[in-house]
């Protein structure tokens, strides 16, 4: 962040806002915005430097939580109307939070692009796969044969892979985390909010009332160890109530191995490496799961650094301006043949 | 042989061919030297949507109109009095436009069978009489150009490029118009490939010196200077005038402009131009799709830029919700719709006026905009700065009406001193100002006008969007004498601007027998047709809207003045319909949906059918 350290030191209360929090009781948002809280002030950046944008749907309530400017937008542009802000003013910290139907239905393409031109956003995708503000209809992530309002016999539609997307569309910043994970969620919010680049975080959020438990089997005490492979760079992938798993790679595919039969150890394990340039590395994490046996990863699947769009843009406007002058109304003006007639 | 020149006040030429030849560039090189010369003018380009339609074909034909002369210049001209055809079929599909007597120049050359087959003649219309009611004049076009080159060491293909040279450089000689400025831009233009610039200078002077050589040529016409309002003049373009209106009032306000755009015929030369001018603070972006174009421009007018986004009619429509957005968060922003002829896709390039409706009431809700209408090529100017002003003095969105007629026709604009445009201020809510009291984002100036708070100033943390918003705090609610109070004030905000817009003028007298009441590119055919009218003593007058949102106060009061109102429009009547709704006057009208602008003639004569003239 170009943004100046402030001279005082935030607590998590500078950043709630007077307004009542309007979610369901229990719902996952409660935590995001509780842990976005308690990141924020170790972020070194001026309360007055944040934005937070939102599209439409429960998520899209966010902002009027945080006592930071804020701007409440219409069905899926949050996206593009961050981006605007961001470019009139890079030194502000533009974020998104927004859901699964905002960000990847009605929003799908302001995403993609986003992601694509390196927009120094950070997206926080609160995924609950089920659309709630509008009473319980299927969404682009849930899951193939659910039955809903909307597909009594069971929906016919494949989901999105958010990560999957993300990393297709070669977004800089990767990462997942749990609602009910709140160290690790912490984490993954403050390094979304150090990267210099588009920073996309997929947060497994539970909707109590029209999706309840989706996520239960990945971020329940009795399930979580078994299903859950976090991911830390330069460490190898294990998992298990007793670290007693490793994924290793068989060619091109990951597998799961015992760490306990003697055949395979530690040093067998793939090695996470975040910094892998070659999107195909942190494709094949974000599809690990969709095989029979293999764990969910959560943590950053990809970290790249390569210039902003907004960087990019305002460092061609200096470039220009130095090779040719600061703008100059008359010289435009007359910019052309002229003739006078008297 | 000595030739005669003939003094002419005003003439229109038509240079017509295939899309490729080139005549879209002959024309606007003309225009740009008639206008050096000092003769006020008018251009008209009329092309197909194709890039490169099949060589020949009817519907490859590209044109365009100039309309130039000694007295003031309302239209590209209703029918040419000189056609350049290139080919058949720019022959055939510019005949029903000429009057007997027109000249016609054609490239013999090009009137082969397969030409003649494709432009479907049965016979050579050069040869079997057909046109023995037009002055013909056959040319070799091609074969005296590749004459002219020969020997340059260039390929067929890059010397018969260089035809549209020639036919400037004959119709120069035939208007009287010097070669040099074009010499001139010849070399600028093709300065790195000094070949092909040796080889249009050589296609330009030959055509020039065939004039004045040939023997089919007996009449050269010479159109004195115009008297216009003194000053120093350029040729401007309506994309390129609003670019530099956008330019100049984000300067003016000291703040940076900010365009949000998707590429779309006939809009797109607005963005192009922009692009070019990173030195002026302007942030371009081409964004993903339409709707992208509004919503970052709206972000960036919440972070404290001029935000504007600029479209035609189907990008207009895909818009809309987030003009909603911006009329609730009251945030600036300015909308530009050059309108093209519609439904859907319509006809791209082609013009109408067929928007009207949709920028006053195509919005969910009760949704306020103040729209402005430019009238030709230069007032695009005027629109785009006044938008800009007003958009930031009552924080609300504001829509600029152009058309495709007037977006790439071309005129002189009197080149206004910066100084003298009207002052634009940006008052930033300051922190110093909230010390005592909370920062309140919906509280209200003696105009109704809420404070501009951005991103980055300390202590003045809000939130906005498209939820309704209690009065003064800016508190999400629902409730219902909130939300009437919060539309009615909407509504007054907006009707609270005729307060300060300039009284409607009358041209011609404040009371008669007919008004002519207009809006957009109609302007210059009203014009041209109410003073023709004028000429032989009746009395008509006209009315010409640039706010039509509000309207200007004493329009009533004009309207009345009248026995007669009549509403040209580009459209099946939607200001009539606006004007009978709100003025409960009896309005005639007169349509025209043909994506062609109106000819000065149809006008006048329906004034003279209201009139009872036969």
């Amino acid at each position: 962040m170009t943004t100046i350290a402030p001279e005082v030191k935030y607590t998590p209360k500078d950043f709630q806002s007077d307004q009542d929090v309007r979610w369901c009781p229990g719902c996952g948002d409660y935590s995001i915005l509780a842990q976005v809280q308690r990141t924020l002030p170790l972020l070194n950046i001026r309360k007055e430097d944040y934005v937070f944008v939102s599209g439409i749907g429960c998520s899209s309530r966010f902002p009027y939580y945080v006592d930071l400017y804020g701007f409440h937008g219409i069905h899926g542009r949050a996206p593009a109307i961050a981006t605007g802000i961001k470019l009139v003013n890079p030194k502000l910290s533009v974020w998104v939070a927004t859901g699964d139907g905002d960000l990847l239905s009605i929003g799908g393409n302001h995403f993609i692009h986003a992601c694509r031109k390196n927009i120094d956003l950070k997206i926080l995708l609160f995924n609950n796969r089920i659309y709630g503000l509008t009473k319980g209809q299927y969404s682009p992530t849930s899951e193939l044969n659910k039955v809903t309002k909307s597909s009594p016999y069971g929906s016919v539609d494949y989901p999105f892979n958010p990560v999957a997307l993300a990393i297709g569309t070669e977004a800089t910043f990767v990462a997942r985390s749990m609602d009910r994970d709140p160290k690790h969620l912490q984490e993954m919010i403050l390094r979304a909010g150090q990267h210099k680049g588009l920073a996309f975080l997929e947060i497994y959020q539970n909707c109590n009332i029209f999706n309840d438990g989706a996520f239960f089997h990945l971020t329940e005490k009795e399930y979580k160890a078994d299903n859950v492979v976090y991911l830390k760079h330069g460490e190898p992938l294990i998992f298990g109530k007793e670290n007693d798993k490793g994924i290793r790679m068989d060619g091109m595919t990951p597998v799961v191995v015992s760490l306990k039969d003697g055949k395979w150890s530690k040093d067998d394990l793939l090695i996470h490496n975040e910094f892998n340039e070659d999107p195909a590395y942190a494709s094949m994490l974000a599809h690990m799961n969709e095989k029979p046996g293999l764990p969910t990863p959560v943590g950053v699947f990809r970290q790249i650094y390569k210039p902003t769009y907004d960087e990019m843009l305002h460092e061609q406007i200096r470039k220009v301006k130095e090779k040719k002058g600061e703008g100059d109304l008359r010289k435009l003006f007359f910019d052309a043949t002229t003739w006078e007639i008297k | 042989m000595e030739k005669e020149i003939k003094e002419i006040t005003h003439v229109t030429i038509r240079f017509a061919g295939d899309s490729g030849d080139g005549m879209q560039l002959t024309g606007n090189i003309f225009g740009d030297t008639t206008a050096l010369v000092g003769n006020d003018l008018s251009t008209l380009p009329d092309y197909p949507s194709e890039i490169r339609a099949p060589a020949g074909t009817l519907y490859g034909v590209s044109g365009f109109q100039l309309h130039f002369g000694s007295q003031e210049i309302y239209t590209p001209g209703d029918q040419p009095d000189v056609l350049v055809a290139m080919n058949p079929a720019a022959l055939k599909v510019n005949l029903k436009d000429l009057y007997p007597g027109a000249i016609i120049i054609v490239n013999e050359d090009a009137f082969d069978q397969k030409n003649l087959q494709l432009a479907h003649f049965e016979s050579n219309p050069l040869e079997d009489g057909s046109l023995s009611q037009f002055q013909v004049i056959k040319v070799p076009i091609t074969t005296l150009t590749l004459n002219a080159l020969e020997g340059m060491g260039l390929s067929m293909k890059e010397m018969t490029r260089c035809k549209n040279f020639f036919v400037l450089g004959l119709t120069y000689w035939m208007f009287d118009r010097p070669l040099e400025p074009t010499i001139n831009w010849i070399k600028e233009k093709f300065g790195k490939n000094p070949k092909i610039a040796e080889a249009n200078e050589k296609a330009l002077k030959a055509g020039y010196y065939f004039g004045d050589t040939a023997e089919i040529f007996t009449m050269r016409f010479s159109v004195k200077p115009a008297k216009l309002e003194p000053g120093i003049y350029r040729n401007i373009m309506g994309n390129e005038a609003i670019a530099l209106g956008f330019v100049a009032a984000s300067k003016k306000a000291g703040i940076p402009l900010f365009q949000g755009s998707y590429p779309i015929t006939p809009a797109s030369e607005i963005l192009h131009e922009l692009s070019a001018l990173r030195n002026y603070d302007v942030i371009t972006f081409q964004a993903e799709d339409e709707i992208a174009g509004i919503c970052t421009a709206i972000g960036a007018s919440f972070a404290g830029g001029l935000g504007v986004t600029t479209t035609s009619g189907p990008g207009f429509s895909l818009k809309s919700e987030a003009m909603g957005l911006a009329v609730m968060a009251e945030l600036p922003l300015v909308i530009v719709d050059v309108q093209r002829a519609g439904p859907s896709t319509g006809m791209p390039t082609k013009t109408e006026q067929g928007d009207l409706l949709q920028a006053l009431f195509g919005r969910n809700g009760e949704a306020p905009i103040p729209i402005i209408a430019a009238k030709s090529p230069a007032d695009c100017f005027n629109a785009a700065y006044e938008a800009s002003r007003i958009a930031i003095k009552y924080m609300t969105p504001v829509i600029v009406m152009s058309e495709g007629y007037i977006a790439q026709g071309a005129e002189p604009w009197r080149i206004p001193n910066p100084e003298d445009l009207p002052e634009i201020e940006v008052n930033f809510a300051k922190p110093e100002d909230f010390q005592e009291t909370k920062f309140q984002p919906y509280l209200r100036n003696e105009l109704n006008v809420r404070p501009w708070a951005i991103p980055g100033t300390p202590g003045l943390e809000h939130r906005i969007g498209g939820l309704e918003k209690r009065h003064i705090t800016g508190e999400v609610t629902s409730d219902p004498a909130n939300h009437e109070f919060m539309v009615k004030l909407r509504e007054q905000k907006i009707q609270k601007i005729a307060d300060e817009i300039p009284p409607q003028e009358v041209y011609g007298d404040p009371e008669g027998d007919l008004l002519v009441l207009g809006w957009g590119g109609t302007f210059g055919a009203i014009r041209d047709a109410v003073n023709r009218v004028r000429a032989k003593g009746y009395k008509v007058s006209q009315a010409h809207l640039f706010y039509i949102n509000p309207m200007p106060k004493n329009l009533g009061e004009i309207l009345h003045n009248f026995n007669k109102i009549l509403i040209p429009e580009l459209n099946l009547g939607q200001l009539a319909f606006v004007i009978r709704a709100k003025y409960l006057v009896p309005v005639y009208q007169l349509n025209k949906i043909q994506g062609l602008p109106f000819r000065s003639s149809e006008v006048e004569n329906k004034i003279y059918e209201l009139l009872g003239v036969k």
